[in-house]
């Protein structure tokens, strides 16, 4: 039933194909219907009522992010008195039971409940007040908050936990009581949740959000005695303009840059050149498994998210994951190793920040083993979210700033490094050195296009000099699970995996701006992000890590040869087996 | 009202570990049979404590939390055990207006629990309960299967101690 029907919406004559929703139907005529609850191809509930349309023949109102069009001359009418005494109806009752601390509330400003309220000139926030239930926050993750005083009950977080195939949250209790929760009340610290926030970036108001710690790292620029020193991710450069109303996919990294350096910082640096001495690390572990029958498929092991995921759910298959330490922390460990011992500085004086697109660096940086000097290797991660906001609290006008470059030797990255942020970016940046390590020759072409792009799962086989490399990616939990299952049961004959934690890697970060759902159900956010982050590869003069200036120095100064000593020393580390639920 | 979670350790026999693990295996892999379980595992228990709904998820292969979540929506599923003597005060329309409120907040102060709780000794449970059909009685309580009525909160500790 492909076939097109003629409709009236508001009047106004259309086309569409059979089964399109009223939602997209009168996105396309230009008209926006307004959701709460609704999250394409993950909540799709037509519970929250407020996206109501009134149907011609329809015996009450209809909800339109849901409601198929299956009829030819379907009249649909959004813009009634009916349709609005109902949505600000909708609205009231909502209010009567939510924390309506909107001056203090992270997410005034971009709380979509907030917007709602505006739009609908709602007059008395407290017409309906009544008995409103109180909850104690959960402050009990290592990486995030839920405040249920200000949760809607939209189960936006429910689904985008359910949809990560972790489903650690859920609806409890009913009527009145009804909550978002864990099972049997379990702080969500007790829980096997892996930290992705893919919870707070679909959250439409401010229930749920990243632990702060943005008045630390301002306190750590402000204390003379202490030097403080910055790294980006590579996601970010893709997605911080979004903080300032600049269009998704908008590449930034000049001015991230200077904005780091008029923060305060006294080191600027980019993570990039993390995820250089990762790849170098990680493909000659890979090249050292493969020819001294190691462990495989050997798995990247970047994704703190992805990392804690494992040791939750495939305790039985850690030694499948690559020793090395996430980009983070290996920059971490440079900065207050090298870099200390290179500008004659105590370690123990470095407060070493990161800038990440993820909420589960906040919960890496406390694991065991991830202090190589003597003291944590990153003391503060800020998200995405955070950066941008004490760039606002700073009174810096981003858009403005000119662009300029991080410090070196830990500033030029390669492009390798930067599709870090995309899923099957890790895969592609090794297989660029992994296989001019193998074969000795240089690659003619440094695209490998078989692991781009937003599919869950994906597969590519290379011949490297004779030698079959057969490769995996996964991006999200729900296919990591996918490729986990066959690892447990032995049928992955690959020789390499990549999973990253959350769907379509990094740039969907747990950490990164949250976008309306006017936004994501209409627009390929992660798509839109990946591009900037392979644009910005192709301009790079070096596209390989081995090829990195600063990797090489670093190597001849420091570190010696990749795998050395002093390089497991600094730059791998353990995994633990965890417990599903602690009681 | 949110459920009482109850803190006793639990407890099963070798029998109840088996009838369980029987329903389980013959509806594992039908998600729709979900609270078909849980309803057979309350009639084992009396209750579905957490080792129960944990193996009810495991072995159904659901989110322990879509357990937790399904049996605190529903009022038939308990969170505690009943006790030896299973208290129930009534709080429907004609006991209420004779006082039955006070009754069963003298019972909560002698027992040292609140409604739908058990005693850490597993002797007395406690649950609010509508109408019994015994409206002429007013205010009515029963332990089990015996009945008192016209009852006031001066008689708690008398009858209490019969089961002592």
């Amino acid at each position: 039933m492909d076939n097109m029907l003629n409709i009236k919406i508001n009047n106004i004559p259309c086309t569409v194909p059979y089964g399109t929703t009223i939602l997209e139907a009168a996105r396309s005529i230009g008209i926006e219907v307004p959701t709460l609850c609704f999250l394409k191809d993950m909540n799709e509930i037509g519970a929250c009522r407020f996206c109501v349309a009134e149907v011609k023949g329809a015996r009450s109102l209809v909800a339109a992010c849901v409601y198929p069009i299956e009829r030819e001359g379907t009249e649909i009418f959004l813009n009634t008195e009916k349709i609005r005494a109902s949505r600000k109806k909708t609205l009231e009752l909502i209010l009567s039971t939510h924390e309506r601390k909107c001056l203090s509330c992270i997410r005034s400003g971009s709380c979509e409940l907030q917007k709602l309220c505006h739009e609908y000139g709602i007059e008395d926030e407290g017409v309906f007040d009544g008995f409103k239930p109180h909850y104690e926050l959960d402050t009990s993750a290592a990486h995030m908050v839920r405040d249920n005083n200000k949760c809607i009950l939209c189960r936006r977080c429910v689904a985008a936990c359910k949809n990560q195939d972790i489903s650690v949250i859920g609806a409890n209790a009913r009527g009145i009581d009804t909550n978002i929760g864990c099972a049997y009340e379990l702080p969500l610290g007790n829980t096997s949740c892996v930290s992705c926030g893919q919870c707070i970036v679909a959250c439409p108001t401010g229930a749920l959000y990243e632990k702060d710690c943005t008045r630390d790292v301002f306190a750590a620029i402000a204390d003379p005695s202490k030097y403080v020193v910055v790294q980006a991710a590579p996601s970010i450069r893709a997605t911080l303009g979004e903080c300032f109303d600049m269009a998704p996919g908008t590449d930034v990294t000049g001015k991230l840059f200077a904005a780091l350096r008029r923060l305060g910082f006294d080191k600027v640096y980019d993570t990039n050149f993390g995820a250089d001495l990762t790849i170098m690390e990680e493909a000659n572990e890979l090249v050292d498994r493969v020819k001294n029958g190691g462990v495989l498929p050997m798995i990247t092991s970047c994704s703190p998210g992805w990392i804690k995921y494992c040791e939750h759910y495939y305790p039985d298959q850690l030694a499948h994951l690559s020793s090395c330490k996430s980009p983070q922390q290996m920059q971490g460990a440079i900065i207050k190793t090298y870099i200390a011992e290179k500008n004659g500085i105590d370690p123990k004086n470095i407060v070493s920040v990161s800038v990440m697109p993820c909420t589960a660096k906040k919960f890496e940086i406390g694991r065991d083993d991830q202090n190589a000097s003597g003291y944590a290797d990153v003391d503060y991660v800020l998200t995405t979210r955070e950066l941008g906001r004490m760039i606002k609290t700073a009174g810096i006008r981003f858009t403005e700033l000119p662009d300029e470059n991080p410090d070196a030797p830990l500033g030029q990255g390669t492009g390798a490094a930067v599709i870090f942020g995309a899923t099957g970016g890790v895969m592609e940046a090794a297989l660029r050195t992994a296989a001019e390590v193998i074969t000795g020759k240089e690659l003619e072409n440094v695209e490998f296009t078989d692991v781009r792009g937003m599919a869950g799962v994906k597969e590519a086989s290379y011949d490297l000099a004779g030698l079959t490399v057969k490769v995996a990616v996964a991006s999200g939990t729900k296919n990591a699970k996918i490729l986990m299952d066959k690892v447990r049961a032995g049928t992955a004959d690959y020789t390499f995996i990549e999973i990253m934690c959350c769907p379509g890697g990094c740039i969907n970060g747990g950490g990164q701006p949250t976008q309306p759902a006017s936004v994501r159900n209409f627009t390929d956010l992660k798509a839109l992000r990946a591009a900037a982050l392979y644009e910005n590869d192709k301009s790079r003069p070096h596209r390989k890590s081995h090829e990195s200036e600063d990797i090489k120095q670093v190597y001849a100064e420091f570190l010696g040869e990749p795998n050395s000593h002093k390089a497991h020393e600094l730059l791998h580390t353990t995994y633990v087996a965890r417990p599903m639920f602690k009681k | 009202m949110l459920k009482k979670i109850s803190q006793i350790p639990f407890s099963d026999t070798p029998e109840q570990a088996k009838k369980l693990d029987a329903i389980i295996a013959e509806c594992a892999g039908d998600e729709s049979q979900l609270m078909h379980v849980m309803q057979v595992a309350q009639d084992i228990y009396g209750y579905l404590p957490f080792e129960v709904q944990k193996k009810i998820a495991d072995g159904m292969n659901v989110p322990l939390e879509k357990v937790y979540g399904v049996a605190t929506f529903y009022a038939q599923f308990a969170l505690s055990p009943k006790g030896k003597y299973a208290i129930s005060v009534c709080l429907g329309t004609a006991c209420y207006v004779k006082g039955s409120q006070g009754v069963l907040d003298e019972l909560c102060t002698q027992l040292g629990i609140g409604a739908e709780e058990c005693t850490a000794d597993g002797k007395f449970s406690l649950s609010a309960c509508r109408c019994i059909g015994a409206c002429g009685l007013a205010p009515v309580m029963t332990v089990n299967d015996d009945v008192y009525g016209k009852i006031s909160a001066s008689d708690v500790k008398g009858i209490l101690a019969k089961y002592a």
